[in-house]
C-alpha cells in the first residue's frame, strides 16, 4: 500500500488491522493493531522479537498509552471522519508532552485538505483515503509557508521572529 | 489600527490561492459537496436560500476607510449594491456566485482582509466594544489582545475541526458593550489588588437553543499567560466536548455538563503543563501590537469650540440627533459617533455601496480614516472634534445616515431570516418593518427612550434575542410564523436571559404586542427609570395580562 510519509509517497507493508478475529492469534510480522487488543496481550506481544504498531481512535486517551510509548514504532491515529478533530490534540500531546519519537499515522477519513493540519499537530504519515489521489495529496502539505502559532512541529510563534 | 507585514500578508495570499484550488477542485468534481461544505464554511461560505453568502471577517470591528471602500467595491462588483453588517461585528454579502469568490477574497488581500474562520467549527472573528481605546470607562484598550488572539487563532493546526463553532470577546471597560458573557470565551480586563491588569475569564456563555450567561473560571489571568490559557480551553474542548449532536456540542454544555469548578479544574491542570512554555506571551510582542493601537494626536484645543452648543440650541433635528447618536471620548472637546444602519425602511444593519463610500470619505475627513462597526449592527465614527459635528451630521443626513435613534425601540437588532437565511423559520426583516411602520413618531420613540429589541429567525439566536430588553424569536407553527416574546434580557455588564412573555403571538400582531407591553411601561415608570429598570422592579406579570387579557 502507499501512503505519505516524510513528505514523499512510498510503499508501506504495514497492515493496519481494524478489527481482530478473536477466534485466530493475533497476526505476526508489520500489523499496526487496535490498541485495546495490543493492550489485552501486551505481555505476550512483547515477547515477539518484531516492531510494534497501534492505533486509537478519538474516544482513547493518549494517557492510556504512556506506559508503552517506547514500543512502538507506529501510533495510528484514526479519523472516523475527517470533521472529527480530536486526534490533532492526540498528537498533539503525544509529540509535545509525551517526546513520543516513533511514527504518528493517520488514518480513516484522512483527506487532502487536512493534511497541512495534521503536519503541523506532529502526524509524520498518511494512509490518505483509498479513493482520492494520493500524489495530488501531498501537494497540500505546503499550503502556507509561514505559521502563526507555535505547534508540534518545529515552528515558534511568528512574533518571536519579528 | 494594526497593519499587516510580510508575514501576515503571505498567510492570506496563501490562503486566497488554496481556496482558489479548493473551489476548483469542488467544481470539477474532485471535492464532494460533504467534503467541500467545511472547506468554504472556513471561508465564510454559506449556501444561502437564494445565492452563496460571503461573510467577511473585521477582526474586533475594525475597518480603515480604504477598506471600507474597497467592501463598496466588492458589493458593486461581485454583489447587488449593497451589503450587511452582522451581530459579529463582520460583513456580509448576500449575492455573490461561488466561481467569483476566490477572486473577491484576492481583492480583500490587497487591503489586509480575508474571510478566515468567519464560519465552521473553528475559532471565529474575536469581537471587542466598538468604543474600545477612546471610552471614559476604559480600563486599558482591549484591541491589542484582540489582534494577538486573531493571530494566534488564525489556521489554529489543533482547533479547526472543534466541536462547533467557538467565540471570543473581549472588554476593557466597566461597562460592557461586547456581549462577552454570552461568549464561549469572555475576556474583561481587570486590574487585580496588586493593581496589575490581567483577565477575568468567563467560559461557556452562548445563546442558541440553550442559553447560558457565562461563569467565570478564573478571575484573574496575567497577560503573559493569555495565549496559553486559552489554548488550555480550547484543548479540553477539543477532546471532551460533545460529538454525536450538533447541537449539545458548544463548550457551553460541557462545561454545563462538568460543572464549572471541574471544568475549571481540567482546564488548570492542562495549562500547567504549558504555561511556561512557546506559548507564553512577552511583554515586547505586547508592546509591538499596542503601538499600532496608539492614540492618534489629538487636538488639545478641541474642547474650546462653542459652536457645537450653539448649533444644538438653533437647531431641534441636530439636538435630537447629537442627543442620541453621540458617545462620550475620553478626550474633552471630542466625541464618538454612531452613524445609525437602522433607518426605517431599510432592513437593520444594511448598508449600500454608496453609504459605504460616502462613511468612508467622511472618516477621511473627520475621524483619521477609521471606522468600527459595532455588534449592534450600526458603524461608528470614533475620534470627531465636536466642533466638526455639525457639519458632519448634515453630510451624513445626505446619504440618509442621520437617523437619531440610537439606543431607541427601531435602533434593533435583527438577523437575516427567512428572506436570505435557510436555517431560519420566520422572517425577522419584515418584523422589523412592521415594528418601524407603528413606531414612527420621533418624539414617542425619545419619550420611551432606552431599549433594545432583538429579534433572531429562530432559534440559534443570530439577533440575540436571548438578551434583548425585548426579544423576538420567530416560530414556525405547521407553515405558519409566530413570535415567541422575551423581556428582561441584557447583554451588559449585567448580564441576563429574558424571561419568556407567554405564548407565541401572529405575525402581524408583534407591533401592537410591542405597543401594549410599552403602555405597561409607560403606566408604571418612575421618573427616568428605563425599561429594563422597570421590568426588574415590576415583573413580568402586568405585561403578561395586557398582552394576554383581550385573547
Amino acid at each position: 500500500m502507499r501512503v505519505i510519509k516524510d513528505k514523499a509517497v512510498v510503499n508501506d507493508d504495514w497492515q493496519l488491522i481494524r478489527e481482530l478475529d478473536c477466534s485466530k492469534p493475533i497476526p505476526e510480522g508489520k500489523v499496526i493493531l487496535p490498541f485495546i487488543d495490543w493492550q489485552a496481550s501486551r505481555d505476550e506481544l512483547l515477547k515477539r522479537d518484531t516492531e510494534h504498531a497501534v492505533w486509537i481512535d478519538g474516544d482513547t486517551e493518549t494517557e492510556a498509552l504512556l506506559d508503552d510509548l517506547e514500543h512502538f514504532s507506529i501510533i495510528a491515529l484514526d479519523f472516523p471522519a475527517f470533521k472529527d478533530g480530536r486526534s490533532y490534540s492526540h498528537a498533539c500531546l503525544l509529540r509535545q508532552r509525551y517526546a513520543y519519537k516513533g511514527e504518528l499515522r493517520a488514518i480513516g477519513d484522512v483527506l487532502r485538505d487536512q493534511l497541512f493540519y495534521m503536519q503541523r499537530c506532529g502526524m509524520d504519515s498518511y494512509e490518505v483515503r483509498e479513493d482520492k489521489d494520493i500524489e495530488d495529496a501531498i501537494k497540500s502539505l505546503n499550503d502556507f509557508s509561514v505559521r502563526y502559532q507555535a505547534a508540534a512541529d518545529d515552528a515558534v510563534p511568528i512574533y518571536k521572529q519579528r | 489600527m494594526y497593519k499587516y507585514d510580510n508575514y501576515d500578508q503571505t498567510i492570506v495570499n496563501e490562503r486566497v490561492n488554496q481556496f482558489r484550488d479548493q473551489t476548483e477542485r469542488f467544481l470539477a468534481g474532485k471535492l464532494s459537496e460533504e467534503e467541500f461544505r467545511p472547506l468554504r464554511l472556513m471561508n465564510g461560505l454559506y449556501i444561502q436560500t437564494h445565492a452563496p453568502m460571503l461573510r467577511v471577517a473585521i477582526p474586533y470591528g475594525l475597518l480603515s476607510s480604504e477598506q471600507l471602500r474597497k467592501l463598496a467595491h466588492i458589493s458593486r462588483k461581485y454583489d447587488k449594491n449593497y451589503a450587511h453588517f452582522s451581530t459579529r461585528q463582520n460583513l456580509q454579502y448576500n449575492w455573490p456566485i461561488l466561481e467569483s469568490v476566490p477572486d473577491i477574497l484576492a481583492e480583500l488581500a490587497t487591503v489586509e482582509m480575508h474571510a478566515i474562520q468567519t464560519s465552521g467549527n473553528d475559532i471565529r472573528n474575536t469581537t471587542s466594544d466598538q468604543f474600545a481605546g477612546i471610552a471614559v470607562d476604559e480600563l486599558e484598550d482591549p484591541r491589542p489582545y484582540c489582534e494577538i488572539i486573531r493571530q494566534w487563532s488564525t489556521l489554529h493546526p489543533e482547533f479547526s475541526y472543534l466541536p462547533r463553532k467557538f467565540k471570543i470577546a473581549v472588554s476593557g471597560a466597566s461597562h460592557d458593550r461586547a456581549a462577552v458573557r454570552v461568549h464561549d470565551i469572555g475576556l474583561y480586563l481587570v486590574k487585580n489588588d496588586e493593581g496589575v491588569v490581567g483577565f477575568n475569564v468567563f467560559v461557556g456563555g452562548g445563546l442558541g437553543r440553550t442559553p447560558f450567561i457565562g461563569p467565570s473560571i478564573k478571575s484573574f489571568l496575567a497577560k503573559e499567560d493569555l495565549l496559553s490559557y486559552l489554548e488550555a480551553v480550547l484543548r479540553v474542548y477539543n477532546r471532551f466536548g460533545r460529538r454525536d449532536n450538533m447541537y449539545k456540542a458548544r463548550i457551553k454544555i460541557l462545561v454545563n455538563a462538568l460543572g464549572t469548578e471541574e471544568f475549571a479544574k481540567q482546564v488548570e491542570e492542562e495549562w500547567l503543563h504549558i504555561k511556561d512554555g512557546v506559548m507564553k506571551l512577552d511583554q515586547k510582542e505586547i508592546d509591538r501590537v499596542k503601538a499600532y493601537f496608539a492614540p492618534p494626536d489629538y487636538d488639545t484645543n478641541a474642547a474650546d469650540d462653542t459652536s457645537f452648543d450653539a448649533a444644538k440650541e438653533s437647531n431641534k433635528a441636530f439636538s435630537n440627533w447629537a442627543g442620541r447618536n453621540l458617545f462620550p471620548h475620553k478626550v474633552a472637546g471630542y466625541s464618538a459617533v454612531v452613524i445609525s444602519l437602522k433607518a426605517p425602511d431599510i432592513p437593520p444593519g444594511d448598508v449600500t455601496d454608496e453609504q459605504m463610500d460616502h462613511i468612508a470619505d467622511l472618516a477621511d475627513e473627520y475621524s483619521y480614516g477609521e471606522i468600527v462597526v459595532t455588534h449592534d449592527q450600526n458603524v461608528v465614527l470614533c475620534n470627531v472634534k465636536q466642533a466638526d459635528l455639525f457639519s458632519l451630521w448634515e453630510k451624513l443626513a445626505e446619504k440618509k445616515l442621520a437617523t437619531p435613534n440610537i439606543g431607541l425601540l427601531t435602533d434593533m437588532i435583527c438577523c437575516p431570516g427567512l428572506d436570505f437565511c435557510s436555517l431560519a423559520n420566520a422572517g425577522s426583516i419584515p418584523i422589523a418593518k412592521q415594528i418601524n411602520d407603528k413606531f414612527s413618531d420621533m418624539d414617542y420613540l425619545h419619550d420611551i427612550g432606552d431599549i433594545k429589541i432583538k429579534m433572531s429567525g429562530c432559534m440559534n439566536a443570530c439577533g440575540h434575542h436571548h438578551v434583548g430588553h425585548i426579544g423576538i424569536l420567530g416560530v414556525d407553527k405547521k407553515g405558519v410564523e409566530f413570535y415567541q416574546l422575551t423581556l428582561g434580557g441584557s447583554a451588559e455588564t449585567d448580564a441576563t436571559l429574558g424571561d419568556r412573555l407567554g405564548k407565541a403571538v401572529a405575525k402581524e400582531e408583534v407591533a401592537d404586542v410591542i405597543g401594549k407591553i410599552l403602555d405597561v411601561y409607560v403606566e408604571q415608570r418612575q421618573e427616568d427609570e428605563a425599561f429594563l429598570e422597570t421590568y426588574r422592579r415590576v415583573g413580568i406579570t402586568l405585561f403578561k395580562e395586557r398582552v394576554y387579557a383581550s385573547n
